[in-house]
């Protein structure tokens, strides 16, 4: 249907042009203004609790964290904090930036990261994703600018989750009005304040004017930025070819390259992949899938090169392992299963499954012919797959009591470039583990907790390769993220789906 | 007339509980709201804390309850998506769809009924064919796509209204004829069979025979007697503007309660949807209600029958 349905705009423009009726040009770059529009909308501002790209982007533009890394290096430059050190295996010191000032005027020290941190890892608080917060036992002050990290537990992502994740709050505001009170007005350190917003509807920021000499995020040329919800791909569409947008995302691959002709797209690989995982331990262990062999013969069967082709679009590729190949860790010398049905067959045979068998699969947040050209291929060695598209809520909810066998989704690692924030999810013996292979939780607990690069490596490439060998995932591809943009705008998009405005400026 | 007016809001209650208690349960059917607030990148631990945080590892009974306990007094409860009271949320979205739902009705009302009576003068006339034409193709033509035709034309090409949103009046222009439009069909179709059946009757001739102008036997005598169904077809039709304009709230990116309605569901947002199914099931309750009364007040054969 989206698709008919632009098919009628895209003609309907082109009558228009036909006609040589001209489209009023209001283009943001004449008032130096950016404006946005995303389909979801964006949670409060409270970092904390948001779990959407919307939001966090948001955030992102509105505070700080102690650390930030170049995405495009991979290196970790200071942020709020000028230096930092381990002093032991489980503390961690950050030599604080002087001179820095929140958007209400207060000035920045080690109150603030103390109150902040303290506050956000208590279980009262709420913190959506606890992996963020968890490793963090208590934070001390040592003096106004130096601050001390007791970490409850090695954790090897620390440094990534400081990095920009864990914004620092003003101790004395953050205090008074809390979680609620800082979504209602957020005061950061960033590039950019927040003038004005009507929750989930409408945000307008401005470019703060004392952003501290020396950030990461430092440079922002664009004065304001004005974010709205148009649930509407089509109205989006509308709106970027009028002039009145500059700046769309999540344009379908199809949608894409129809207009290309009249708007400025570009395509980026992110870190978010699809797969089918298989749960062995499902049904009580009395699936089909419990069976190696009958895993690999349904990879075997099923010809991801050309659903790629077909449905992903632009630079994504069918992977072999069960994580993102840029991500740290992610060893791509593992089994790899090529399309071959005749293969398949002669495999489900010799497990006793000459006559094939029906198998449940649930898909969540993935798109119904992929779905469905997944199960023909399997048809076409003999199993009947039993599609059933859900909400991702309903179908992790089955797949977590072990009523699925199979299950069809993706996963973003929260835009991370490291497997521990993939791997140890779904493999490392905890609620989403539906395999519980006591080898890959042990390699992935020692991975994790270490903070020594090689034997994070070597243990990560343990794990994936049996991952690949037992063939307990089926890894489908990695996503791309097609931007629309004002052909006046320059922006460079991220792997981690953090789009950074304060990098982006008129051509 | 009192206890007609009784039995009514009895009734009425009734049904709006029921639909509460309904709609309640089916959000727990159709997933674990835990795991939809974790969100896609919720771990098995992150939606477990969020169940024992809001509350939701209780009997489904006792949460109901509690909720309706609230909500008598008044209180809606928090957001959860949002953080924020729930009534300050369905503040701020309501009066953008109660002025879009009412301006529709207006026009449709004005558009369709005259064009019903004209129409049922001259069964198969030019005019009537001209209803009959624009009937179809009213009930044919899917709003999203003429909302999006219209966006199109006069948005982009034309450029005389804003493409979306409705920061100014003018944003209220397409919506709201294209919302208008959708209902105009049933309302003019009710409106032409109920006049035709009308001016068949035995009073009618009687009133042109008595050399009454045509005027006065259409609108005083006829009409009267033809509006009966269409009244309680236009209650309806008013619920539905009022509750089912979630296409045009999206096509028109206009934030109001169909849309977060629609979002809350799908982001498991328990206190939001149920305020709003409360609400509308009371502004559907309260329309039809309205009706009945409009119709009994018009024929007292009825004020015996609800």
């Amino acid at each position: 249907m989206p698709k008919s349905r632009l098919n009628t705009l895209v003609s309907g423009l082109a009558l228009f042009a036909a006609l040589g009726v001209a489209a009023p040009v209001m283009a943001g770059k004449d008032n130096n203004t950016l404006n946005v529009a995303f389909a979801a909308e964006p949670e409060p501002l409270d970092t904390y609790k948001i779990a959407g790209r919307q939001g966090l982007i948001l955030a992102r533009h509105i505070y700080d964290g102690l650390l930030y890394k170049n995405l495009d290096t991979g290196e970790i430059l200071p942020a709020l904090a000028e230096s930092w050190a381990y002093t032991g295996d489980l503390t961690m010191e950050f030599t604080l930036r002087q001179g820095v000032t929140f958007h209400n005027g207060a000035a920045f020290t080690a109150d603030d990261v103390v109150e902040t941190l303290n506050t956000v890892i208590t279980p009262e608080y709420g913190t959506r994703y606890s992996i963020s917060v968890d490793w963090i036992d208590s934070v001390e002050k040592i003096d106004d600018f130096t601050v001390r990290i007791n970490m409850s537990k090695p954790f090897a992502g620390a440094v990534e989750m400081l990095a920009d994740a864990l914004p620092i709050y003003p101790h004395e505001y953050f205090a008074a009005n809390g979680s609620e009170g800082m979504a209602r007005a957020p005061v950061g350190t960033g590039p950019y304040r927040l003038v004005a917003q009507e929750p989930g509807v409408l945000y307008e920021m401005e470019r703060f004017a004392d952003h501290y000499a020396g950030s990461p995020k430092s440079g922002a040329t664009i004065d304001k930025i004005t974010v709205r919800t148009i649930p509407e791909m089509n109205t989006q569409y509308a709106e970027l070819m009028s002039g009145a947008l500059d700046w769309i995302w999540r344009i379908p691959p199809d949608q894409a390259a129809r207009l290309e002709s009249r708007v400025q797209i570009i395509s980026a690989p992110i870190m978010r992949i699809s797969y089918v995982g298989f749960a062995p331990t499902s049904l009580d262990g009395d699936s089909p899938v419990a069976d190696k062999t009958v895993r690999q013969a349904l990879i075997h069967a099923v010809n991801r090169e050309a659903i790629v082709d077909a449905f992903a679009g632009g630079g994504s590729q069918v992977l072999n392992t069960p994580c993102n190949p840029a991500q740290f860790g992610c060893a791509q010398d593992v089994t790899a299963y090529d399309y071959d049905p005749d293969k398949a067959r002669a495999m489900l045979a010799e497990a006793g499954y000459g006559d094939g068998f029906d198998l449940d699969m649930v898909f969540a947040a993935m798109p119904r012919p992929v779905a469905e050209a997944i199960a023909a291929d399997l048809a076409n060695v003999g199993v009947t797959l039993e599609l059933n598209e859900q909400q991702y809520a309903a179908g992790v909810g089955k797949w977590r009591a072990g009523e699925l066998p199979a299950f069809f989704s993706n996963w973003g690692s929260y835009g991370i470039g490291d497997v521990a924030f993939i791997l140890s999810n779904f493999f490392g013996g905890g609620g989403d583990d539906m395999v519980q292979d006591a080898d890959l939780a042990e390699w992935l607990t020692t991975a994790d907790t270490s903070t020594d690069r090689a034997v994070r490596e070597e243990n990560y490439t343990k794990a994936v390769q049996k991952i690949a060998d037992e063939a307990y995932w089926m890894p489908m591809y990695n996503f791309n993220v097609n931007y629309g943009l004002s052909s006046d705008l320059s922006f460079t998009p991220h792997p981690d789906e953090f789009a950074r405005w304060w990098q982006a400026s008129w051509k | 007339m009192l206890p007609f007016l009784f039995r009514r809001l009895i009734v009425a209650l009734a049904v709006a509980i029921a639909v509460s208690a309904l709609s309640f349960a089916l959000m727990f059917l159709t997933g674990d709201p835990a795991i939809a607030i974790a969100g896609a990148g919720g771990r098995a631990e992150d939606a477990e804390a969020i169940r024992i945080a809001y509350g939701f590892d209780r009997p489904f009974v006792v949460q109901y309850l509690d909720w309706m306990g609230s909500a008598l007094t008044g209180d809606f409860g928090q957001s959860i998506y949002f953080n924020i009271p729930v009534a300050e949320i369905i503040g701020n979205r309501l009066p953008v769809t109660l002025t879009l739902g009412v301006l529709s009705f207006v026009l449709a009302l004005a558009i369709a009924v005259p064009l019903g009576v004209l129409a049922a003068l001259r069964p198969n006339g030019i005019l009537d064919r001209f209803a009959l034409l624009l009937a179809v193709t009213g009930q044919a033509i899917p709003s999203f796509w003429l909302g999006l035709m219209a966006i199109v034309v006069f948005g982009v090409g034309l450029g005389w209204v804003p493409i979306s949103g409705v920061t100014t009046w003018q944003g209220y222009l397409l919506p709201v004829m294209v919302l208008a439009y959708s209902v105009i069909p049933a309302l003019m179709r009710i409106t032409r069979s109920g006049m035709i059946d009308v001016l068949g009757t035995d009073y009618v001739r009687t009133a042109y025979a008595r050399g009454l102008p045509v005027h006065t036997v259409l609108l005083r005598h006829a009409l009267k007697n033809a509006i009966l169904p269409l009244i309680s077809l236009a209650a309806v039709q008013l619920g539905v503007l009022l509750s089912g304009s979630i296409v045009i709230e999206s096509v028109f990116a206009i934030n109001g309660l169909g849309r977060l309605a629609w979002e809350s569901l799908l982001r498991s947002d328990l206190p939001v949807v149920q305020a709003i199914i409360l609400i509308l099931s009371l502004i559907y309750v309260l329309l039809t209600t309205c009706a009945d009364i409009l119709n009994a007040l018009l024929d007292p054969r009825l004020r015996g029958a609800a």
